[in-house]
């Protein structure tokens, strides 16, 4: 980038800079159009309705009566986000740190590429795989029941909050672990053979060298991973029957049943102030990276 | 030795092993779904096999022709949509000096970095007052949106990827600013665009929240009817609407490294 830059003035025409700033300006002007009508307008929207009553008063009864009846669901939600971040992150270190560090090539080439393939399934193809794989009668009871692992007496729908914790990983995980190999595949091998040679087990290896020069991108996939759990709506319409559920079910509900825009966008409020409290956490984090080093 | 070689190579074929099955076994059983005529519980097979249900899916005036027809055209005007604004936004971002360029990058970044129900949710009021609810054009502005934050930012990644001297080159030469951009800088961004345009296409394919909200029930894309099949307890169209749909993005996943350059990946987000 900086070699670019530094032989790139060489039409300083002072006459001519003026018109060229307004030139890219226009440029982009219709993109930023476009974002402020399908995006800006949308979530003022939403901020404004959650806080105003039916005769346009500014209220805070929408947050109330979302908090007193979607407790339970703020709380289920907050529940199976937590566990399947938990989940994603330990599966994607144990992949990205074998791809990394494994020592048997056929091994490391076989699982870099039997991980990818969740990657671009769609979420609501994602649910119906569930549905079917998960049921009383799906793959997965089957298969234990015939392997002997399981008496058939004792086979149970996984469809509930285990389901929705095991769906989000399956389709998350290759997306963090991708992230991370290359973040890992980036760290000096240098620092990796000196550890080596100093005698460190490959798995300390890990935790000690690679993972904590990767933490960033690890954090960045699990920020993105959480923005999509409180973003789909199919999932958890597909898996959940009743309640409690997800908040994107109940917000769905909400205005497909009683036209409530107030406390559907209440329930808004609660996933955007989540995520916000996860970037704050990652960005204070980072900044202080940056302090020390 | 040699036995702790052969234990170590058997845990990893197990632990391979496990993992495929997790990784296909969703598959496989979504496939058996899609051939099976007759599978009731206890079954553990399906006790009829057969094609009965593709004849039914997609016989002539059966909705799932429509939706395929609405689903691959809806993308397609995504496609262009995001890629018109984006190929001139992405060459400013990536070429000229703009006032608040980082402001801007970051406008652009938002709309993926925060849960996006809330927008579609709003977006669907909204449109409803402009009367674009239930209509073609209101579904494909709503996919536009997470299109168009791939595609400025895939789309000034592949322009500041592009070698600033050729251009600069062209011009001393005595090209256009149109000319070098048409015949030096396009050429060599368009594996990016290309790729940018793929995300974009798939991601309109499997849209399903902004349709949900927007389109319906006017508008039936295939996700749509993949859901509305699955909640209605027909498991074999849903099956079957769920292989059509894994097609593109499986394709896509095994061929994304030709068009996603390491170089043009190291620079998104730049």
């Amino acid at each position: 980038m900086t070699t670019s830059f530094s032989h790139a003035p060489s039409l300083p025409i002072p006459g001519r800079r003026l018109p060229r700033i307004s030139l890219g300006l226009l440029l982009v002007l219709p993109a930023l159009t476009a974002i402020t009508l399908l995006y800006a307008l949308p979530l003022i929207r939403s901020l404004v309705t959650a806080f105003r009553d039916g005769s346009g008063a500014w209220t805070t009864e929408h947050v109330v009566r979302a908090f007193s009846l979607y407790g339970r669901d703020m709380l289920f939600s907050l529940g199976v986000v937590s566990a399947s971040l938990a989940l994603i992150a330990a599966m994607s270190i144990a992949i990205a740190g074998y791809l990394t560090l494994g020592a048997t090539p056929w091994a490391v080439r076989a699982l870099r590429w039997l991980y990818r393939w969740p990657l671009f399934i769609p979420f609501v193809v994602t649910g119906q795989l569930a549905r079917s794989f998960l049921a009383t009668n799906g793959m997965m009871n089957n298969v234990l029941v015939e392997t002997g692992l399981m008496a058939s007496s004792s086979a149970q729908s996984f469809l509930d909050w285990r389901g929705l914790v095991l769906t989000f990983a399956w389709k998350q995980i290759p997306f963090v672990t991708l992230l991370l190999a290359g973040a890992m595949a980036a760290v000096e091998q240098s620092h990796i053979e000196a550890a080596r040679n100093a005698g460190a087990g490959r798995l300390r290896c890990l935790f000690q060298i690679v993972l904590p020069q990767a933490a960033p991108t690890l954090w960045v996939g699990l920020i993105l991973s959480l923005v999509a759990m409180l973003s789909v709506l199919s999932v958890p319409m597909m898996l959940i029957s009743g309640n409690p559920t997800m908040m994107t079910s109940m917000m769905a509900h909400r205005i497909t049943y009683y036209g409530d825009y107030g406390i559907a966008n209440a329930l808004g409020l609660f996933s955007y102030a989540l995520t916000a409290v996860t970037a704050w956490f990652y960005l204070r984090l980072t900044l202080r990276r940056e302090a020390t080093r | 030795m040699m036995t702790s070689r052969w234990l170590t190579r058997l845990g990893l074929g197990a632990a391979l092993g496990l993992m495929a099955f997790i990784v296909f076994g969703p598959l496989l059983n979504l496939a058996m779904w899609a051939f099976a005529e007759q599978w009731f519980y206890p079954n553990r097979l399906p006790t009829g096999w057969g094609f009965a249900f593709w004849e039914r899916v997609f016989r002539p005036r059966a909705g799932a022709w429509t939706s395929l027809f609405n689903t691959v055209l809806v993308a397609c005007s995504a496609v262009l949509l995001s890629m018109a604004l984006a190929i001139p936004a992405g060459y400013a971002l990536a070429r000229q000096a703009l006032p608040g360029r980082s402001v801007i990058m970051l406008v652009f970044l938002l709309p993926q970095a925060f849960p996006n129900l809330p927008i579609f949710v709003n977006i669907a009021a909204i449109f409803y007052q402009w009367g674009l609810n239930g209509t073609l054009v209101g579904v494909v502005l709503v996919h536009s949106l997470p299109g168009l934050v791939y595609a400025v930012w895939i789309a000034t990644a592949a322009f500041s990827a592009v070698d600033r001297s050729l251009e600069e080159a062209a011009r001393n030469l005595g090209a256009s600013p149109l000319r070098s951009f048409f015949d030096v800088t396009l050429p060599q961004a368009l594996p990016g665009l290309l790729a940018a345009s793929i995300f974009v296409f798939l991601d309109s394919i499997d849209e399903f929240t902004g349709t949900f909200f927007v389109g319906a029930p006017e508008i039936t894309t295939l996700p749509l009817l993949m859901f509305n099949a699955s909640m209605g307890g027909n498991y074999q169209v849903a099956a079957i609407t769920a292989l059509i749909l894994l097609i593109p993005s499986v394709g896509f996943m095994l061929v994304i490294e030709r068009f996603l350059k390491a170089d043009v990946l190291s620079r998104v987000g730049r």
